[in-house]
């Protein structure tokens, strides 16, 4: 019922050009949304514990364990398979770990080596039962969410689709989990030895997690397909995990994004194909699509890890620190009275590209700190005062250097190029207060006063 | 750090290399057996198939045995070909990957050839051409598989995520875009789907002579690849930033490693399917893993593993036909990765345990003889060092008490350690107490002397304080080197075998007794005083 509003409101807002059955199409975004929501919780930890192919591991290597539930029960939607799909995951996270400590294999080809054999093992226990059971791997592995409403189960009166209910039942269990657990979680998340001496078990609370994740990957998949939880398990946790550092808000975050993926994966599944002409298409597939796509957006656009903003944030700083070395090479030049540079000159000089020096220089002009006279580039009086401060910073830096860190004198330049971007006043008069208050840096050349 | 502690290990116990082509060909032969009765005794348990009357059930399969393992049908000789290269190929190039750590990247991969296949098909259709002309689905498979990758490695170059999740993200929805576009492509004209399910499940047993021959091409490139490049891939496999400092191009490299992935991938994708290809990259490489230290001995391994599970489980499912050929070879597949966890000469499960079992045993025989000899020490206080002494001390016999009063180590243990000394000679047992023999106390001064020389450095050089000593020389003692033991003597000025056993530093160590008390200790010597300041009193 989590998406229901959303959904109307969207229904109401854009005219998408589909027909929206609350009946049908509300059900299966509510079983997506859940489904969304009770795999991403476990999925933090997941991330956070670089186990995320085990959610892909696990939802391949159930296969004999439903086969051999089918096998005693015949029957689909027994608790018998859930049973054995969850005792089979169990045993994939138990044959992973031994084969990566006792075998000393990586921990990658510890889990593709069990999850092959064992799915293999189930395709043969399949095949060699065709006759006898009427299952279709196509069905267990890619389950169909657009089938599910279909299914109904008689709660309090309403017809209610037993996946839902199934999956409500996941989703308050794993919630429950992580509220109750989440000290430990975290702490054995992120530093296990840490939890060990503090007399938490990593090991149990590695186990409970991987049994909660069998159980979802088995309740997901029988009702939404396993490409929808093997996303759903990695791709809003790591959407999350780019977007904030703490915990709690990444989880909080998470589930949001689970939530909105569904809502939105079923609406391109319908609205998409519409565009060209063609009926919907598989829900479960455009629901990772949508995940994928906010995993996307928070990558680039994350306000403190995303890569976009990194790459201007890094931008932004050079073309600061270009500025910086400008105005300070124009100071020099104007002390050694030398005739004002032109800007290709410059450019050369400081290994600026030009379109870098061209933004510099554009910056400048705004702020008012360099004028151009013909085609030479002056300092105004604004700008022969930062100048003046660099350089007193830059001269400061190599006394200090020399004087009270021993380094040598042939050396101090680089170290002082880069301090005197980031020294203010404060800085600079506890610098001279150090030094003595300097008149000569190393080299001979004037500290400029403060202005 | 298991690798650290087994190769260590593996250094101390001294394993003689002289056996070691004994073992592995034992080994090759028990994994040959084995298969071969795990065959036979599936053959033997399986129902047969036409089950109405025994005897014809029986002829039949004679005949089929006899056709198939001659190859007599031309399916079977081109499927088995078919995988036995594939699996070659994958052997070589999983490898590469699995030492790289980047074992399931194949998985991923696979997975995210999914949308370009479903968008090729698109294309070709949308442009009017044949939506099922393999190299055109090909080129879209490898298209968007590269792309995977460089998605997998963007992420995890440049965001905080590391390459699990990298993978996880590529692999759901890439596949799940493929899956979407599935859906549509089903509704475009339905006969002409039905083709692009075959890789997503492969149709190993329905293979054609033109699979075969574009698996055994491809095949042969990256085989040509792999070895030509052999070189640079194991140093970027095992050193990148090495790699990288001497003027090698990783990123070229790196990037032509995947190259021959995808490939490898892609052209085994649509003949075996999904989960068999994953597992033809993994197992043989990781099984290998066990059997050698050595990369192109690993990679030959890899590659005939490969080819050997593949020809074999082709073989079992040609059989009987209601195994599915794919599975089988996965099965076979990793019934070998089982076979070289438990009998890998090198890394297996159970070579390690006796390497870890004959490293305890040397350790408690050479505590043994060390309690020994500090008991005798003890009883023969009041003797000097002279060769009387010396014949005196060996002499006196140790009760088995006063030897487990020493160390905190089981009675079980204790005695079985003592069997094993009189075993070998070392020791005798008088009247429930011990002697050393001839052997056992020079071997015994040996080792005292080991000890002490490790604690008078400890001392002397690495300040530690005089208390603390006895327990790390006890940690070290039993993987000194005769070099180190040369250099030690070098260090402390200590005069080479002509004695036997330097003083004490500390005076003899009771079970219970606090160390503290040594300082007092009737012997005087006891040492803080730099070691070489007593040397010349021994002599």
């Amino acid at each position: 019922m989590t998406g229901e509003p959303f959904v109307a409101w969207i229904g109401q807002m854009l005219p998408l050009g589909f027909s929206w059955n609350w009946g049908l199409d509300g059900w299966i975004v509510v079983i997506g949304g859940l489904a969304a929501v009770a795999s991403s919780l476990l999925g933090n930890f997941l991330v956070l514990r670089k186990m995320s192919m085990l959610g892909d591991a696990i939802t391949h290597a159930v296969l004999p364990g439903i086969a051999v539930a089918f096998l005693l029960t015949q029957t689909r939607s027994s608790p018998a398979m859930f049973v054995g799909a969850v005792i089979v995951g169990l045993l994939t996270a138990v044959f992973t770990e031994w084969i990566r400590g006792a075998g000393g294999v990586d921990e990658g080809a510890s889990m593709g080596v069990v999850f092959t054999s064992l799915f293999a093992l189930g395709l043969v226990i399949l095949v060699q039962t065709a006759d006898a059971v009427d299952l279709d791997p196509n069905c267990v592995l890619y389950g169909s969410i657009e089938l599910t409403p279909l299914d109904t189960v008689s709660v309090g009166g309403r017809d209610v689709p037993r996946a839902a209910v199934v999956l409500a039942v996941v989703t308050v269990v794993n919630a429950l989990f992580v509220l109750l657990f989440f000290k430990e979680l975290r702490l054995t998340s992120f530093d296990p030895a840490l939890a060990t001496t503090m007399g938490f078990s990593s090991k149990w609370m590695h186990y409970g997690l991987m049994i909660l994740v069998s159980v979802t990957a088995v309740a997901c998949f029988e009702s939404v397909g396993s490409i929808l939880v093997v996303a759903m398990f990695i791709v809003p946790a790591a959407a999350a995990y780019m977007l904030t550092d703490r915990l709690g808000l990444m989880i909080a975050i998470s589930v949001a994004l689970a939530i909105v993926s569904a809502v939105l994966g079923h609406v391109l599944a319908l609205s998409v194909p519409a565009w060209m002409g063609y009926r919907s298409t598989t829900t479960s597939g455009m629901i990772a699509v949508a995940a994928g796509g906010l995993f996307f957006t928070a990558a680039t656009l994350g306000p403190r890890h995303g890569v976009l903003v990194k790459l201007v944030r890094r931008q932004l700083l050079s073309l600061r620190i270009l500025c910086d070395d400008i105005v300070a090479s124009l100071f020099r030049g104007e002390e050694l009275e030398q005739q004002p540079p032109t800007a290709t000159w410059l450019a050369g000089e400081l290994f600026a590209s030009h379109w870098s020096m061209k933004a510099a220089l554009a910056m400048l002009r705004r702020r008012g700190e360099v004028a151009d006279q013909h085609d030479r580039l002056q300092l105004t009086h604004v700008g022969r005062e930062r100048g003046q401060r660099l350089v007193r910073s830059h001269r400061l830096w190599e006394q200090y250097l020399v004087d009270r860190a021993g380094s040598g004198a042939e050396r101090i330049h680089d170290q002082a190029e880069r301090f005197e971007h980031f020294t203010d006043r404060n800085l600079r008069d506890e610098l001279a207060k150090e030094t003595d208050t300097p008149v000569e840096d190393p080299h001979g050349r004037p500290i400029p006063d403060e202005s | 750090m298991w690798h650290a502690k087994t190769s260590r290990m593996n250094a101390l116990a001294g394993i003689a290399s002289g056996d070691r082509g004994v073992r592995l060909s034992r080994g090759l032969l028990l994994l040959a057996l084995l298969t071969v009765s795990a065959t036979v005794c599936h053959a033997r348990g399986r129902p047969s198939p036409d089950a109405s009357s025994q005897s014809s059930a029986f002829q039949w399969t004679d005949t089929q045995w006899g056709r198939v393992l001659l190859m007599k049908d031309y399916n079977t000789r081109i499927v088995i070909f078919g995988v036995a290269v594939l699996g070659g190929a994958s052997g070589l190039v999983g490898s590469f990957t699995l030492l790289r750590k980047r074992a399931l990247m194949g998985d991923a991969l696979s997975h995210a050839s999914l949308p370009g296949i479903a968008i090729a098909f698109i294309a070709a259709n949308w442009f009017g051409g044949d939506e099922k002309s393999l190299p055109w689905l090909l080129v879209g498979a490898t298209a968007s598989g590269l792309l995977g990758v460089a998605v997998i490695l963007v992420i995890r170059n440049q965001t905080r995520l590391k390459e699990d999740a990298a993978l996880g993200i590529v692999l759901s929805v890439f596949f799940g875009a493929g899956v979407a576009l599935l859906g549509v492509i089903q509704q475009m004209d339905t006969g002409h789907a039905a083709g692009l399910e075959g890789f997503i499940y492969g149709k190993t047993a329905s293979m054609r002579a033109a699979d075969a021959r574009l698996i055994a091409v491809t095949s042969l490139i990256v085989i040509a690849g792999c070895l030509v490049l052999f070189k640079e891939l194991k140093l970027l496999c095992f050193d990148e930033g090495f790699a990288g400092a001497q003027g090698f191009p990783v990123i070229a490299l790196d990037a032509g490693l995947m190259t021959m992935v995808v490939l490898v991938t892609i052209v085994g994708l649509q003949a075996v399917g999904l989960v068999l290809m994953i597992a033809l990259l993994v197992i043989p490489a990781a099984a290998a893993r066990f059997w050698t230290e050595t990369m192109w001995r690993m990679m030959l391994w890899a590659a005939l593993l490969g080819t050997g599970g593949s020809i074999v489980g082709g073989l079992v499912s040609a059989l009987f036909p209601g195994l599915p050929s794919g599975a089988m070879i996965v099965l076979v597949c990793s019934l070998f990765f089982f076979v070289s966890m438990m009998l890998g000469t090198r890394r297996g499960v159970i070579i390690r345990l006796i390497r870890r079992m004959r490293l305890n045993r040397r350790i408690d025989r050479q505590h043994l003889l060390r309690a020994m000899y500090e008991q005798l020490e003890k009883s023969s206080g009041g003797l000097d060092d002279s060769g009387l002494a010396e014949r005196a001390k060996r002499r006196i016999s140790v009760s088995l008490g006063k030897l487990l009063s020493m160390r905190s180590w089981s009675r079980r243990r204790l005695s079985r350690a003592i069997e094993r000394a009189v075993e070998d000679e070392l020791l005798r047992i008088q009247d429930g107490a011990c002697k050393l023999t001839q052997a056992g106390f020079t071997e015994a001064a040996r080792l005292t002397r080991q000890h002490r020389l490790w604690e008078m450095y400890l001392i002397a050089y690495a300040d530690v304080a005089t208390a603390n000593v006895d327990r790390d020389a006890d940690k070290i003692e039993h993987v000194l080197a005769p070099e180190v033991i040369d250099q030690l003597e070098d260090l402390l000025d200590e005069q080479g075998m002509t004695i036997p056993v330097p003083q004490s530093p500390h005076g003899p160590l009771g079970s219970g007794e606090a160390i503290g008390v040594l300082g007092t200790d009737a012997e005087g010597h006891a040492g803080v005083e730099p070691p070489h300041d007593d040397s010349g009193g021994h002599q």
